[in-house]
């Protein structure tokens, strides 16, 4: 753990650039669903106790660049490894926010059920649940400001409570790699401040934070790392070197306005 | 009705009933959730053409060789449906829809075409069973439940069965939160290193053992309700996955008892002389509870709030 702290009393990323230490190091990654690949050939190296986006267009590869990850998809090619060893022994320090729209929220239960399957890694298939574990849940819940509603069904959430909950269930995880896709689509503005607060709050204890990225004007204000990924990786480092026109441009080809990349840079400075 | 009557004649066909009710209706509450009800009406349909080979290779209609044809066609059948799925990159319930319609028509053939004129199978037999014959001759009142040699007497389906429920019970209280988890969200199941695939799977496995032990007793058309109705219904009474799982157990019970009574007696009460299918009168129970849980149930409609926002 001192490393971690080290990571964090300085604010900076580690210079340390070794794969071997790296929270996630992913080597020659190729998958495809049909016939065209959704990531070709792509390297990337997330660094200890950093916060990284990853952006590009739709159909980039952002999504199945965290699912291969996690070894949510098979890739055809590719090596993957979690603090430099093989994922599978490597698990219980990941923690996963899918898309929230990739699951029925009309499913029979109830939103602390939902935050309690974070700790199935402990509890294993038969492990008894107890008050501790119960209060744990709640601890998760009012972290993300959403406690009043753990006994509600979640098919009467907002999106943005959904989101939220989707959190705390990660909280509950208590992992030190979060990857979270897309965790600000469709949420109202205070869930997304209660949202990048605890991020921030996780990146400051050392945690390292990768999230799927899509509002570009935030990027500088949430993010010290960004990966630009358009099916092959563009380009990989801290926002202030690689969070450029140039890169964006190479990115999002012809799809984003030049008029938008100039507010962007505005912003940045 | 005396227990002298009532024991040997009507005890061990509404055991049956009941124990296949339950058997189907446990896995088919993560069928439906998982929207795949429709799991039980293909194995339902794909066994017919095991049990026919069975037959057709034995000569005879005893249990055994028709269980074990039954259990190969239905391996057959979702090796087949995963093939086609994934060669034609269509969707699971297209494969389904391809597969267990071609293998029932095939089941149908062979029983037309060869000849069973002598034995005791027919596309009736096929979907609705003979639950009214599965009696107890050896007992004489309730003390034969004690009486060991009565109770070897007991039809053989029953103890099949019971096994079968037994079995269906245990795997879903060992991979109750496994089940959960990745039925509500597989994504999140995968990341934590779950095996999805084998899971449901095992599950779609489990259900076949249940439709095949059923479909020995009772036919197959039971089946198909018992997948789908309770659960369904059930799923319309509260928010709770556990909830839902004792309602549908509750409905199944009621569907069965209720079924075989009315099947028994309901048309000498409307004036008429014969008892009417007990397996039909049980699919036709269910589906009236369906009916009632739709029109009246607690949580019947969708209480999401709008996707966006």
């Amino acid at each position: 753990m001192a490393h971690l702290e080290l990571a964090t009393d300085h604010g900076q990323p580690l210079p340390d650039d070794s794969v071997s230490e790296s929270p996630l190091a992913i080597r020659g990654l190729t998958v495809s669903y049909g016939e065209k690949p959704a990531v070709f050939s792509v390297d990337a190296t997330f660094r200890d106790g950093s916060m990284t986006a990853i952006i590009g267009p739709n159909g980039a590869g952002k999504s199945t660049l965290l699912k291969a990850a996690l070894g949510v998809i098979r890739p055809l090619s590719g090596a993957i490894t979690v603090y430099g060893k093989p994922l599978r022994n490597q698990r219980h320090r990941i923690a996963y926010v899918p898309q929230r729209a990739s699951v029925d929220w009309d499913f029979p239960t109830r939103v602390l059920d939902v935050v309690l399957m974070g700790l199935y890694r402990q509890l294993g298939l038969l492990g008894r649940l107890n008050a501790q574990h119960r209060a744990r849940a709640l601890d998760c819940l009012d972290r993300v400001g959403m406690a009043d509603f753990a006994e509600r069904q979640i098919g009467q959430l907002s999106g943005g409570q959904q989101q939220r909950v989707f959190l705390a269930r990660a909280l509950a995880q208590d992992a030190e790699l979060y990857l979270l896709d897309e965790p600000f689509a469709g949420v109202d503005a205070a869930t997304e401040k209660a949202i990048i607060d605890v991020l921030k709050t996780l990146n400051r204890q050392g945690r390292t934070v990768v999230a799927v990225h899509h509002d570009l004007a935030t990027v500088t204000d949430y993010f010290d790392r960004v990966f630009l990924i358009n099916v092959r990786k563009v380009a990989e480092g801290a926002v202030a070197d690689a969070f450029t026109a140039a890169n964006l441009q190479a990115a999002y080809g012809g799809r984003l306005a030049t008029a938008q990349i100039d507010d962007l840079e505005l912003a940045a400075h | 009705m005396s227990g002298a009557e009532f024991v040997p004649l009507s005890l061990t066909p509404i055991l049956i009933g009941v124990f296949t009710a339950v058997a189907c209706a446990l896995p088919g509450n993560f069928l439906v959730l998982r929207r795949q009800a429709l799991i039980g009406d293909a194995i339902s349909h794909v066994v017919l053409p095991g049990i026919v080979v069975a037959f057709l290779v034995t000569g005879t209609v005893t249990a055994w060789p028709m269980m074990i044809g039954a259990a190969l066609a239905s391996i057959l059948a979702v090796v087949l449906i995963e093939a086609i799925r994934r060669l034609g990159r269509i969707e699971t319930g297209a494969a389904m829809g391809v597969v267990f319609t071609a293998m029932f028509a095939g089941g149908v053939l062979l029983l037309e075409r060869s000849d069973t004129s002598t034995v005791h199978l027919d596309v009736e037999h096929a979907l609705m069973g003979n639950l009214e014959s599965l009696i107890w001759l050896d007992a004489m009142g309730w003390a034969s439940l004690l009486d060991p040699v009565a109770l070897a007497g007991l039809p053989p389906e029953l103890g099949r069965i019971f096994i079968t429920l037994i079995g269906v019970s245990a795997f879903l209280w060992l991979f109750w939160r496994p089940l959960k988890i990745s039925t509500f969200d597989e994504g999140f199941a995968q990341g934590l290193g779950m095996r999805t695939g084998a899971l449901g799977m095992a599950l779609v496995v489990v259900s076949a053992v249940a439709a095949v032990a059923a479909f020995d007793a009772v036919g197959s058309i039971i089946v198909i309700a018992m997948f789908i109705c309770p659960p369904a219904a059930a799923r319309l009474m509260t928010n709770r996955l556990e909830r839902q799982i004792a309602w549908s157990v509750v409905f199944a019970v009621i569907s069965a008892v209720m079924g075989y009574v009315l099947a028994g007696y309901g048309p000498l009460w409307l004036g008429g002389t014969n008892a009417v299918s007990a397996a039909g009168m049980i699919a036709t129970t269910s589906g009236l509870i369906l009916l009632l849980a739709v029109l009246f149930g607690p949580c019947r409609s969708r209480t999401g709030a709008p996707s966006e926002g």
